[in-house]
């Protein structure tokens, strides 16, 4: 046993080391002062860093995509605590029918999202443009929500709400004052997950996009010029350090939602 | 927001019901597009094995004897995949490529002479990347799983008799297979549309269905077509799916 056990330990970090390998690239390369992604390395630079400065057409797409991740995710929750508040406390026929049938979008291959989103958009004779995208992001980040927020509501006690309601609030001030507090931590996960989500998103921006793109739509775009894939690592290296920024905060919140319900109750 | 899917779904259909049988016939008989779909199920379902093969030793080591480490663990393998896909698969075009980091890393240490093109802008490029690529999504399904076996009757079955490969063939693969089975499903789905990794390292005896899909709706402008082509590719996912799902349950009902 113990020797298996030492096996599989060699495999374990054989496969960590697998994983890693392709984000590790990003900082090496750029920092690398060569134009060409290749070993050997040639010198140290931050040359591509500045350059990133100077790209007009790459602030439009930062700015397209931060207006579409906040929209979208601001949109997604708001739904997502509709909907689970909807799910948590009361009884409706096709209940889970309808659940089941929101989540759909999570096992849907994304082209054919990205797809039947534009035919709709189309018949409908709806403009492309940045609200297009961020239509078919909140349709994609919704599920994630609602599971977020599903938990959230389903670890609050019911009788906070009675004690509040027999105490004289109205409906809406319990809403306000008790149960938002409580799913704080929730909205918050369930917002930067989703801000997350949308900043990363390619296949139905590309689809849905108009004229303006998107961060990962113009990276894309980057990827046809050879020249400028030492910059493209450099705005990799950018983006990998602020998603792990923003998801060690949404696990932050995450687990402070744990912790807090559990104090309460 | 009910409304709204419900509505595309809908919209969806009444618009290939207009058209239907001629863009199906097409979409089946076609040569290229035959093609395609097997193309795409071969990648898949290569990709979806492989993952699986890799993950579950390393989803094993971590529940049996990752310790009190096993947070740590599943932390380190999820960090390299919040970088954006995207990124991910260019990555790999820029490791396989011809003049690219694996080739020329081999070079510099004269492990070989020539760039290696078997990896190269094909349909195994595209699987290395994919397998990759959604690795975590197999390794946390399985670890569940593995996670909530009784590990008493581990010891049971070691009182009774099992070594550690029968014990292993018998007891925990059998318990742990509804992980497996949800992390094949969760991998094989999606990686049959994917367009952005046969797109970057595939070349042109790499793309799937999904780039066709996109073809035809922008450059051949043919989006009826590309809707049955979306619509069947997803009906082919969906019947693999459940017949794997089904062959599973009988399969597991000895135990």
């Amino acid at each position: 046993m113990n020797r298996s056990n030492k096996y599989l330990k060699t495999f374990a970090i054989t496969y960590l080391i697998f994983l890693y390998a392709p984000a590790l690239l990003l900082p090496i390369f750029s920092f690398n002062s060569s134009q060409i992604i290749a070993f050997p390395l040639s010198g140290f630079t931050t040359g591509w860093f500045k350059a990133l400065l100077y790209q007009e057409t790459l602030h439009e797409a930062l700015r397209n995509s931060l207006i579409v991740a906040a929209s979208s995710s601001i949109f997604a929750t708001i739904l997502g605590i509709l909907a689970s508040r909807a799910a948590s406390r009361y009884y409706f026929p096709g209940k889970q029918f309808s659940l089941t049938f929101i989540l759909a979008p999570l096992v849907l291959p994304e082209i054919i999202v990205g797809v039947s989103l534009l035919i709709v958009l189309i018949q409908l004779g709806l403009p492309l443009n940045l609200w297009s995208v961020v239509l078919g992001h909140t349709l994609l980040i919704m599920p994630f929500s609602i599971l977020i927020m599903n938990s959230a509501f389903n670890n609050l006690d019911i009788s906070l709400e009675e004690a509040s309601l027999d105490l004289g609030e109205t409906p809406l001030g319990t809403f306000r004052r008790i149960i938002l507090p409580l799913v704080y931590p929730g909205i918050m996960a369930s917002l930067l997950l989703g801000f997350t989500l949308s900043l990363d998103e390619f296949i139905i921006a590309f689809f849905l996009t108009g004229t303006e793109t998107t961060l990962p739509v113009y990276i894309w775009s980057l990827f046809r010029f050879p020249k400028q894939l030492p910059a493209t690592m450099a705005l990799g290296t950018i983006l990998i350090f602020v998603s792990l920024i923003l998801l060690s905060l949404g696990e932050y919140f995450r687990r402070r939602a744990a912790k807090t319900q559990t104090s309460v109750l | 927001m009910m409304f709204l899917l419900s509505f595309w779904t809908q919209d969806y259909l009444v618009l290939n019901k207009t058209f239907t049988l001629n863009n199906y016939i097409e979409a089946f008989t076609q040569p290229v597009y035959q093609l395609l779909f097997s193309r795409s199920l071969y990648i898949s379902l290569t990709v979806t094995f492989f993952t699986v093969l890799l993950a579950y030793p390393m989803a094993y080591y971590i529940s049996f004897y990752g310790g009190n480490r096993k947070a740590l663990w599943l932390f380190l393998i999820t960090i390299p995949f919040w970088t954006s896909y995207l990124l991910r698969m260019f990555l790999w075009k820029v490791i396989l490529g011809y003049n690219g980091v694996l080739n020329s890393f081999l070079l510099w240490l004269e492990m070989i002479t020539e760039p290696l093109t078997f990896i190269l802008y094909n349909s195994n490029a595209v699987i290395i990347a994919l397998t990759h690529g959604w690795a975590p999504f197999a390794i946390l399904p399985i670890f569940v799983s593995l996670e909530k076996i009784d590990r008493s009757l581990l010891e049971a079955s070691r009182d009774l008799g099992d070594g550690p490969i029968k014990q292993f063939f018998r007891v925990i693969l059998p318990l742990s297979m509804p992980g497996v089975v949800g992390a094949a499903l969760i991998i094989f789905i999606p990686t049959v549309g994917d367009y952005i990794t046969p797109k970057l390292v595939g070349g042109t005896d790499g793309l799937m269905i999904a780039n066709m899909i996109q073809v035809q709706f922008s450059k051949a402008n043919n989006a009826p077509l590309a809707a049955a082509l979306s619509v069947s590719s997803l009906v082919i996912v969906a019947f693999i799916s459940i017949v794997f799902v089904l062959v599973n349950k009988k399969h597991l009902r000895r135990y």
